[in-house]
């Protein structure tokens, strides 16, 4: 049986796209043409800006080399421009008379640029700026010529004027608003672009009216007139003035179209069997100009096209960078403010620093930044969450760093940073191998880069900085997703929300319950969302759901730590920090009897036996748990150690028994999972000696009770546990912590640390939950002893017949 | 030349899971069993830097290294693109419920 047939009009990014997210999802599918205009095979369109300035080549950013179309069997007509579609007999017809049927029409014809309708527009040496035969032309023309002007102050001219200059050219940018990018920027602001640009040797005329193009004696444009009658020379004239959708052709095919082809939220057109994407397209009234909403429309528009019917485009919030090396602009959203908005300015003109963040009902909905961008994404982030900004409102405008969020994502300023300086400290990834990746290889997401470079798949402390560095080299094609609404992981659309909620409305108890129901495209996941989804499951429905070893990491399966070489690190729990010379003596004996090369002692207040052989483990657990010794759990997403000082026990300042309310809390805590490692520390007095200032729950002793604090964290992303409360006795300590701690089970994402966690929800949620609602406050803590009231030492447990196997090599037996 | 070697019985290699085989003559060898009971040999060796990969998580026809989450085609010992590496694979069979390695 044949199979449907798919055309696509417009080789260009939006189209290409649409089928990549198509053949991922839905290969052979269709018997798939695409008619292109250009003579190129698809190429990174936005990346004409380095090409022009000479940081790129032409070949460089193709996106899509022709063995690519060949090797998913795709038919590709380059150079030919579809003049008319026939609806009726369901065909496209090109211009040389090629004629291709469809089932499916993809329409992802994008733009041209707008010529200013004032005489001369048509001259030999006036052109927009679009494609390569554009950019290739500017280029000529740079060679060949010394004035240039372009017509248009926003950000395509200004990238264009930048790169002629570069080329050599006398720039001019002739711009009818009073000030550079008077949309995005304030006067203040603007000026400094202006003064910035200048220095790099720009010419502006700002508020000029372009009355007329002038023919020189060659035939060519020679100068140019404006309506206060000033001429200046011009033998290159780009028209950046903005750009209108192509949508003419489908217009005459009598598909409705009102500035654009209009489609509904699946992307489809008035005639059910055609679609369309990109810039030509009319959503809800909105024509996007930039990458990242396009490539939203090309998920979806593929999405239907396999015919799975799942999902909806529903406009974007979009962002822009300009990409002129050396100056940082960055805008998000609805940087104009508005009917009802408020604004928070910073404006530092001597330190070449402006800041503008627009809010309105507490939330942040748009922002511009110049100078300064490095906090541009964190900005975006909050944008898209949605975040209730109101208790870090004050702080807003300073930045990430100031707000709390400190650790090595938010020091450095990516696009300061040379080539050569390391990015990753986990894999040694400098930002030169980054950049190149993302230009060489056309990637558009950080998931793409850390594929593709390891950077920030590690430690991802550094996921910030690639962001930035993201941003600032593909512009607004860079877009994160808002936080609820990531996927998993390639296996899935889902989110890690949508899948939590699915687990408990619908009651899943399995995984496979858990794929079947969310449609998972990978028959068993992969190692992403499994240990998630094993996690979700257990704390969902405790004593139900059953356990999946085979869905967790090597860690928490053989209850010790891998390490480099392969063997493994035991570290025996020691309640509260406290052990006994038996204790040691045991350790002592075990060390020896099983030649463990290094002994240490943990920055967690306990002993480290590193360097175990696999098929040793259980042996040496059974010898650890004969003298009294339990898993400490330091290899789990997992209740790890409460640290202790000695407290009122022992010194001389202590207010409260620490070490003893530190055992009451570990005992309760025993064998506790959690969506990441969690940690407690309970100091006697406020000198703190325990550090429970960093800590997911650190307990103060006062005077007069306990002060509790949450959301601290002494990793990756150092973070100063928040003020919960006080409480006066030792009961209200362990409640309030167990429900702080279960909320955070229930409602964490797998990997979230308790201040990733408390960032997403915002400290007046927690506090509502835990300090207000006593009902709910004493619920939660109830669930959390209930799961834990069967807890195992999994030590002794994985010594159990089936369990024990994965520590035996097998022999092979001659047959 | 019959090289096979009885190993185990397929139920005690757990789906989507590992074992190692040690044999006599040194070189740990990973066999896995995926969802669908199909059974794949190969080094216990990560192309990257030696990880065990029986100790990694499998899916589908993958495995991901627990050291740095490369992962490994079970079916040809390939890396997953943009990865590159492979490792040697061996030739395994199940028999009347019986796993059998040649090596
Ligand atoms: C053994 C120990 C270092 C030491 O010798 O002191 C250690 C060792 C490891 N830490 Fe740690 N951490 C150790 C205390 C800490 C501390 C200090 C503390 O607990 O007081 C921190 C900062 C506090 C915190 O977590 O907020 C710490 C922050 C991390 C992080 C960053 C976590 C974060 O969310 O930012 C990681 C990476 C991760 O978990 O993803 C990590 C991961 C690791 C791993 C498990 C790396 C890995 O995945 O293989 C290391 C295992 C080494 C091995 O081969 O056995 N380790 N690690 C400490 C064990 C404490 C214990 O008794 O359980
Ligand atoms: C210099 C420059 C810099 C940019 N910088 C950024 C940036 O930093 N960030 C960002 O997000 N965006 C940027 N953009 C915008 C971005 O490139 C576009 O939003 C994107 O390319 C639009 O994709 P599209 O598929 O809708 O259109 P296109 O990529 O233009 O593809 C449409 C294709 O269809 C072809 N076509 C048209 N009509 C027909 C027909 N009748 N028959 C056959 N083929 C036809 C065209 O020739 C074209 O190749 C930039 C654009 C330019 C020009
Ligand atoms: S023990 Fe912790 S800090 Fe040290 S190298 Fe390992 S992960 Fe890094
Ligand atoms: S050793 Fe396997 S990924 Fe590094």
């Amino acid at each position: 049986m044949s199979k449907p047939r798919l055309v696509l009009i417009g080789n260009g990014m939006a189209g290409v796209r649409t089928v990549e997210e198509l053949l991922k999802i839905k290969p052979d599918h269709y018997d798939i043409t695409i008619f292109g205009a250009e003579p190129h095979p698809n190429y990174n369109r936005i990346l004409l800006s380095p090409v022009l300035a000479g940081e790129m080549t032409v070949q460089e950013i193709v996106l899509n080399e022709l063995d690519w179309y060949k090797e998913n069997g795709i038919k590709l007509h380059t150079g030919k421009q579809i003049a008319k579609i026939d609806r009726v007999k369901r065909k496209v017809i090109a211009e040389d008379g090629t004629e291709e049927e469809y089932d499916r029409l993809l329409v992802a014809t994008g733009s041209t640029p707008f010529m200013l309708p004032i005489p001369g527009n048509d001259l030999p040496g006036v052109i927009g700026y679009r494609d390569i035969k554009d950019t290739d032309e500017m280029i000529e023309a740079a060679k060949l010529h010394k004035h240039a002007v372009v017509i248009g102050g926003g950000l395509l001219g200004l990238e264009a004027a930048n790169g002629l200059k570069l080329r050599g050219m006398d720039v001019t940018v002739v711009h009818i608003g009073p000030w550079l990018l008077e949309r995005q920027l304030d006067e203040v602001a603007g000026k400094m672009l202006q003064k910035s640009l200048e220095d790099k040797g720009l010419k502006f005329l700002l508020q000029k009216q372009t009355e007329a193009l002038i023919q020189g004696e060659s035939g060519r444009v020679a100068a140019i007139r404006f309506k206060d009658g000033m001429q200046i020379p011009a033998d290159l004239v780009v028209m950046a003035a903005g750009i209108r959708p192509n949508y003419a052709l489908a217009e005459s095919s009598g598909i409705y179209c009102n500035r654009g082809i209009v489609v509904n939220d699946t992307m489809q057109t008035y005639d059910p069997k055609v679609y369309a994407v990109g810039e030509c397209v009319s959503h809800r009234g909105i024509a996007y100009g930039l990458v990242a909403p396009l490539f939203e429309q090309a998920k979806v528009a593929a999405n239907h096209l396999a015919g799975y019917g799942i999902g909806r485009y529903t406009g974007s919030v979009t962002s822009t960078k300009l990409k002129v090396t050396g100056i940082d602009l960055f805008s998000a959203g609805n940087y104009m403010g508005g009917e009802g908005t408020e604004e928070i300015v910073l404006n530092d003109p001597y330190g070449g620093v402006y800041k503008k963040l627009v809010i309105k009902d507490n939330k942040l909905v748009g922002g511009v930044m110049y100078g300064d961008t490095a906090d541009g994404p964190w900005y975006f982030q909050l944008l898209k969450d949605g975040r209730d900004i109101h208790d870090i409102r004050d702080q807003l405008i300073f930045g990430q760093s100031l707000v709390g969020d400190v650790g090595h994502a938010g020091k450095s300023k990516a696009a300061d940073m040379p080539d050569s300086a390391e990015v990753c400290g986990c894999n040694g990834i400098t930002k030169g191998v980054i950049v190149q990746a993302i230009k060489a290889k056309g990637l558009f997401t950080l998931d793409e880069v850390k594929k593709h470079t390891k950077a920030a798949s590690s430690c991802g402390s550094c996921a910030g900085l690639v962001e930035q560095i993201l941003a600032s080299t593909i512009g607004g094609a860079y877009t994160p997703a808002a936080s609820d609404k990531k996927p998993v992981c390639g296996c899935t659309d889902h989110s890690h929300k949508m899948v939590r909620e699915a687990i408990l409305d619908q009651h899943l108890t399995n995984k496979e319950a858990v794929f079947k129901a969310l449609e998972w495209k990978t028959p068993n996941g992969c190692d992403k969302c499994r240990p998630a989804i094993n996690y979700y499951l257990i704390s969902t429905w405790p004593h139900e759901a059953n356990d999946d070893p085979q869905s967790r990491f090597i860690n928490e399966r053989s209850h010790a730590n891998i390490q480099k070489d392969g063997t493994y690190s035991v570290v025996p729990r020691m309640w509260g920090g406290l052990t006994t010379p038996n204790e040691l003596r045991a350790i002592a004996d075990a060390a020896e009897k099983y030649n463990v090369p290094t002994v240490k002692v943990t920055g967690g207040q306990r002993i480290d036996l590193l360097g175990v052989k696999k098929e040793d483990l259980p042996a040496m657990w059974a010898d650890l748990n004969a003298a009294g010794m339990v898993s400490g759990h330091a290899y789990g997403k997992s209740i790890r150690t409460v640290k202790t000082c000695v407290g009122a026990e022992h010194c001389r300042f202590g207010t409260q028994l620490a070490m003893s309310m530190g055992v009451k809390l570990e005992k309760m805590l025993f064998d506790m999972y959690a969506p990441h490692k969690v940690k407690l520390a309970v100091s006697g007095c406020p000198r703190n000696c325990a550090e429970a200032g960093i800590k997911d729950v650190g307990i103060i002793g006062v005077d007069s009770g306990y002060e509790i604090y949450i959301a601290g964290n002494g990793g990756i992303k150092t973070e100063v546990a928040q003020f919960l409360c006080k409480v006066n006795s030792d009961e209200d300590v362990m409640e309030y912590s167990g429900a702080f701690l279960q909320l955070y089970r229930l409602e964490g994402w797998y990997l979230e640390r308790t201040c990733h966690y408390l960032e997403r929800v915002g400290m007046d949620y927690v506090k509502g939950k835990i300090l207000e609602d006593e009902e709910g406050r004493k619920a939660l803590y109830a669930a959390l002893l209930d799961s834990l009231k069967d807890a195992k030492d999994p030590w002794a447990t994985s010594r159990e017949p089936e369990a024990i196997k994965q520590f035996i090599p097998i022999v092979p037996v001659a047959v | 030349m019959n090289n096979w070697k009885l190993i185990c019985p397929l139920e005690d290699i757990p789906q989507l899971g590992s074992r190692i085989v040690r044999p006599a003559t040194g070189g740990d060898i990973a066999i896995f069993r995926t969802s669908d009971d199909e059974v794949f040999a190969m080094h216990d060796k990560c192309p990257h830097k030696g990880g065990p990969l029986s100790q990694g998580i499998v899916h589908g026809k993958r495995v991901t290294c627990p050291l740095h989450g490369w992962n490994i085609g079970l079916d040809d010992g390939h890396a997953v693109a943009p990865d590159v590496g492979s490792c040697t694979k061996f030739q395994v069979k199940v028999e009347a419920g019986q796993v059998y390695l040649s090596v």
